[in-house]
């Protein structure tokens, strides 16, 4: 048996976002509608489809920060379901720290904590006693080529392909089973693209679902098990 | 789980204007919730109420005791209520003459809590009052100086140490960060976020900034003219704001 028969561990159900924009009268700012999508362990699938479609509106949405409108967003959470159109503020934290990660396209910098310390609290959170997250922060950090003179530095005055590596150690750093990936890569020179490709298979193999936006063609042909174009999901409203 | 604290239909009235309408939520232990809203939201009224300095009109709150018992805080007796304030539960004021005696030095300020549980070893409780100090990065040359000779920084730091020092499970902080240097700030709110994290705490913070709410807080509530006006998740509730109120709030923060 395959992974790929296995049971999803995300699935979106005929999911739908809007916007209401309060300060501009009330207009409400579809952007989803109808997206249906299903993604199991070791699938990489890649959202496709113009800048605005909503490709990162439906990974907010997968990791809680966007609420939805219509429809329900399933995960599987070792041997329960949990739907997060309707869980509750606890069960999200509970998810994010067992089951969701979420790699961002910008790292959000936390004044005074050093790039080593960011990744391994990450660890900890995500169950890792603090030798192993000390360790695997270590691993990680070289494995991106960030430099160790960086590591005990605040990311603050890191470049932007510097911070955006931290941030992929952070967000790879434990195992969860669903890993959501916005742009990770945008930043990054071929070297250090070629390094997330590698952490991404390995992440596949080991059985996580992966939902993610590369907008590199390279990356994405390296590694997109599926390409999901995101225009289909904009329902009878479609421009 | 079984919350730490509950809070229920909590109203305060001040002649004809409501500070407070009928406020409830729920807070589980180590969770910290931010209390958003500009001034006279009823943001700070909400705070005196839930610590009893202020008599509510209506509505109760209760707090499971380190017993294991739920226990609704009117009920408690003036001594056991003072007494749970001294121990189980912390203080963090944005005024910090009103949260220090600025009379004491700093190492009688965190010692003087210690001695309100029962502790009358003084060498014990300067050792425990130097480590607290530390642990703030209040230099030990400075444990003899009253707070009247320290920065504002510094002072919020040992009222940070003040009411640490006696292991609380829950800590209300009123604006602990406004009115200090962006740089004094960050490293206050980093410590804090540090401490809170590693103590396992449970908070209840009072803020205008929305920054604050999200570098510390879990779950946030919105609060507008002594009302919740939304309530969730930090993150959704500051990217994908409902109201009409928050997203005029959130849309107001000037990107730095």
């Amino acid at each position: 048996m395959t992974l790929h028969a296995t049971m999803p561990l995300l699935v979106f159900d005929n999911v739908a976002k809007s916007f209401t924009l309060h300060l501009r009268g009330g207009s409400v700012l579809p952007v989803i509608a109808d997206a249906t999508l299903a993604v199991h362990p070791g699938e990489c699938v890649v959202l496709g489809g113009a800048s605005g479609a909503g490709k990162s509106s439906l990974l907010k949405m997968a990791y809680g920060n966007y609420r939805c409108a219509a429809g329900a967003i399933r995960v599987r959470d070792r041997d329960r379901i949990v739907d997060l159109a309707t869980a509750a503020p606890r069960e999200i934290l509970g998810l994010r720290r067992t089951t969701l990660s979420y790699v961002s396209q910008f790292l959000r910098v936390i004044p005074r904590v050093s790039a080593r310390a960011v990744v391994e609290a990450a660890g900890r959170e995500g169950g890792l006693g603090p030798e192993a997250a000390r360790i695997r922060a270590g691993d990680l950090l070289a494995r991106l080529n960030l430099p160790e003179r960086l590591w005990a530095l605040p990311p603050a005055t890191f470049s932007g392909g510097e911070q955006q590596r931290v941030n992929i150690a952070r967000g790879l750093i434990a195992e969860r089973p669903i890993l959501l990936m916005d742009e990770p890569t945008a930043s990054l020179d071929a070297q250090n693209r070629a390094v997330v490709v590698d952490l991404i298979a390995e992440k596949r193999a080991a059985g996580t679902a992966i939902l993610g936006i590369f907008h590199d063609a390279d990356v994405r042909e390296a590694v997109a098990t599926r390409i999901v174009d995101v225009a289909a999901f904009r329902g009878a409203t479609a421009a | 789980m079984e919350p730490l604290l509950t809070v229920e239909g909590l109203t305060k009235r001040y002649g004809r204007r409501l500070a407070c309408d009928g406020i409830g939520f729920s807070l589980d232990p180590g969770e910290v919730l931010a209390v958003v809203g500009e001034s006279g939201s009823g943001k700070s009224t909400l705070l005196s109420l839930i610590a009893g300095e202020v008599a509510a009109d209506a509505g109760s709150v209760s707090y499971r005791m380190r017993d294991g018992e739920t226990r609704d805080l009117d009920a408690l007796s003036v001594v056991d209520r003072r007494a749970l304030m001294r121990t189980d539960w912390g203080f963090v004021r944005q005024d910090a003459t009103q949260g220090l005696r600025m009379a004491v030095s700093a190492g009688g300020n965190v010692g003087e809590r210690l001695m309100g549980v029962g502790d009358r070893h003084y060498g014990r409780i300067r050792a425990t009052a130097l480590d607290w100090l530390a642990r703030v990065e209040i230099a030990p040359d400075r444990v003899d100086d009253p707070p009247t000779r320290f920065s504002g920084g510094m002072r919020q730091r040992l009222q940070i140490a003040r009411n640490l020092v006696t292991a609380p499970r829950l800590v209300l902080m009123d604006e602990p960060t406004s009115g200090l240097d962006v740089s004094v700030q960050a490293r206050l709110l980093d410590m804090i976020r540090g401490l809170v994290a590693e103590l396992g705490l449970a908070v209840i913070i009072v803020t205008h900034d929305l920054a604050v709410a999200r570098l510390l807080s879990h779950r946030v509530l919105v609060m507008r003219a002594g009302r919740v006006i939304e309530t969730g998740l930090t993150d959704q509730v500051l990217d994908d704001p409902q109201a009409a109120y928050t997203q005029l709030l959130v849309s107001s923060v000037l990107a730095a």
